[in-house]
């Protein structure tokens, strides 16, 4: 009895939760363009889509971005973890809750932020600053996804290597980065989730030229909810869904949980 | 006088952490071929100068020499010293033959000499079937031994190996410590050995160094440290002892428990507080008490295997003896020791 309650309940919350999804994704099936009413089955709506200029420059620029995004940050992320994993004391720690910041961070205000930076630096808005504000905001998952790694690892290997006649940077590249790659790999599919993933960042710092898909899903909508955008919100929940399995398997060989 | 030749030689080595003197001032000349044990307590600065040695710590002062020349400015992977660490420290992400042949590749050896090589340091290591395992799926004693494997392969001059025993069980420590020991005089290399158990620096080196708290308390042979022991801790931490409080009256006579007695040692001066070493072996009981020049009464008595160790009191102390013969608790004995068996040591600090 108490085991039925318990999966009432459950099933309802997760009902409460996907509903708004499920429905979407019914929808992008729907043969009218009416939104109450089901018309039966087509596929049209994704067919739309790809045709769409708008929306396949703008899923170009969703996953350039988020390419390179993921490499650069992948890149300076773990640099920066293995940095911080070899000092000591006060700047440690410091350097530590500086990185979690950006993360806890509404996205809004690391928005408006980069914007205001970038424009008081003359820069103008497009591919390139929205790279950048991608690269910012995806360091700190890959730092946070490397330095467990780093934690587990024998502090004494390193020595070990050199020890053996391995130079500092030979025993980096064939004794650290090995040991740490399952860590590495969780940062970087983190990043890409983040990257195309994101709304609020890059709508403040893509500028009036590019857009990527989120955005574009943002400025139709406002002119009116087509079907074709329940189809591209589909896509991108998929894609989202599947990194996130991704990750979760990822990170549970390597015994810890990121999400 | 003949120039001896010093493969390694430590001059007012220092190191802090933290504001603490964890190494204070070390001396220390090694030869070629020897096998040096540096013995002492958890915590007196074992690892931090062998780790000084290996080129992973930075002395604060002091100078370490390689062959006469000085190695404070060498990285640890130019200087031709291998380690083998507390905890082993293999890779993980290899197998036990890329695990050995780590350093061979480095150093760009042609492929099949690397082969061979490595193969014969698995075969006499036991670990020839063990090659293509991952070394986590190997026992402690096999980790280990791939260790010294992976360090001896390079041939290096010296070899540090920091308690290279400590996580294996007492049979397999008793085997490995013949098979180090065999292997150390089969190729010529020398041994900087740290551990913190006495039985094992007794039984296996040239050398004995004992520290404490930074400091080296004896350099000595294992037969030198154990039956010569320079201060109260050296006797302490070096076996069972009988340790009493005494006076020097002159040379040749100390007295303790009321009475005098002769011994060999000379050059205290007279009427000296100093301490009195006796091993538990070289007292010798006597049924008669008056026989004895120490009388006592048995108040404990335990067989350990060859011989009984029994503490005996009198007004004055409790003496630990080693005998073959058991004596009942509560009975009346007397004790005599020998002059050459009364050793007796400067009483100072431990420093
Ligand atoms: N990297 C370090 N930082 C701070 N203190 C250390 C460090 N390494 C060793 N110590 C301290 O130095 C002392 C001696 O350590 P160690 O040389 O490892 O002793 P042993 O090997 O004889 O047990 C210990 O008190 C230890 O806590
Ligand atoms: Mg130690």
């Amino acid at each position: 009895m108490k085991k039925l309650a318990v999966r009432i309940y459950m099933g309802l919350i997760f009902l409460f939760l996907y509903a708004p999804i499920i429905v979407l994704i019914v929808f992008s099936f729907n043969k009218t363009k009416s939104r109450g009413q089901w018309a039966g089955f087509t596929l049209d709506w994704y067919a739309q889509l790809f045709k769409d200029r708008l929306i396949t420059e703008a899923l170009y620029y969703t996953v350039t971005i988020a390419i390179l995004a993921t490499v650069i940050s992948t890149i300076v992320g773990t640099i920066a973890a293995i940095g911080i994993h070899y000092m000591r004391g006060f700047g440690k720690n410091l350097l530590l809750n500086i990185n979690n910041i950006p993360v806890l961070n509404p996205d809004i205000v690391t928005g408006v932020a980069l914007m205001t930076l970038f424009i008081s630096a003359g820069m103008r808005l497009g591919f390139m600053t929205m790279l950048i504000a991608h690269v910012l905001f995806c360091i700190p998952y890959v730092i946070l996804a490397v330095l467990p790694k780093l934690r587990q690892l024998n502090r004494h290997i390193a020595e070990a290597a050199m020890d053996l006649g391995a130079t500092p940077s030979y025993a980096l590249r064939k004794i650290i980065l090995p040991e740490i790659r399952p860590g590495i790999i969780s940062g970087a599919l983190m990043a890409f989730t983040m990257s195309i993933d994101d709304f609020v960042i890059s709508f403040f710092t893509a500028g009036n030229e590019v857009s990527n898909l989120s955005i574009v899903v943002y400025s139709m909508a406002r002119r009116g909810v087509k079907p074709t955008i329940n189809a591209l919100s589909t896509l991108m929940f998929l894609a989202v869904v599947i990194l996130l399995l991704i990750i979760n398997k990822k990170s549970g060989e390597g015994e810890e949980l990121l999400l | 006088m003949a120039k001896e030749k010093y493969i390694i030689e430590l001059r007012n080595l220092t190191k802090s952490f933290d504001g603490v003197k964890v190494v204070d001032s070390i001396n220390l000349k090694i030869k070629e071929n020897e096998f040096v044990t540096l013995l002492g307590p958890s915590g007196c600065g074992k690892t931090t100068t062998l780790r000084m040695i290996g080129g992973f710590e930075e002395p604060d002062e002091g100078e370490i020499l390689f062959e006469g020349k000085l190695l404070n400015p060498v990285p640890p992977y130019k200087r031709n010293i291998n380690t083998v660490f507390q905890r082993y420290a293999l890779f993980p992400h290899m197998n036990v033959f890329e695990n050995v042949a780590f350093g061979l590749r480095i150093k760009k050896l042609p492929k099949d000499e690397i082969e061979e090589r490595v193969e014969k340091m698995l075969r006499m290591m036991d670990l020839e079937k063990f090659g293509k395992r991952h070394v986590d799926s190997l026992s402690g004693g096999q980790q280990q031994r791939v260790a010294i494997a992976r360090a001896l392969v390079n041939e290096p001059k010296v070899l540090l190996l920091d308690e290279p025993l400590g996580a294996l069980d007492l049979k397999l420590r008793k085997e490995m410590q013949i098979e180090l020991l065999d292997m150390q005089r089969s190729v010529g290399i020398t041994f900087i050995y740290v551990t913190h158990d006495q039985e094992e620096a007794l039984t296996m080196s040239d050398t004995v160094v004992v520290m404490n708290e930074g400091h080296i308390q004896q350099v000595g042979t294992p037969e030198d440290i154990y039956n010569e022991p320079t201060n109260r801790f050296v006797a302490d931490f070096i076996g069972e002892s009988n340790i009493i409080e005494a006076t020097m009256l002159e040379d040749r006579k100390v007295m303790f428990d009321g009475r005098v007695f002769d011994c060999v040692d000379t050059g205290f001066g007279t009427n000296v507080p100093v301490d009195v070493v006796i091993r538990p072996e070289d007292l010798q009981i006597v049924t008669d008490p008056e026989k004895g020049m120490i009388r006592g009464t048995v108040t404990s008595v335990v067989f350990k295997g060859v011989h009984y160790e029994m503490l005996i009191e009198n007004e004055y102390r409790e003496y630990m003896v080693h005998s073959t013969l058991m004596f009942p608790e509560e009975t009346q004995v007397g004790m005599n020791v020998q002059p050459f068996d009364i050793h007796v040591m400067k009483k100072e600090g431990y420093g």
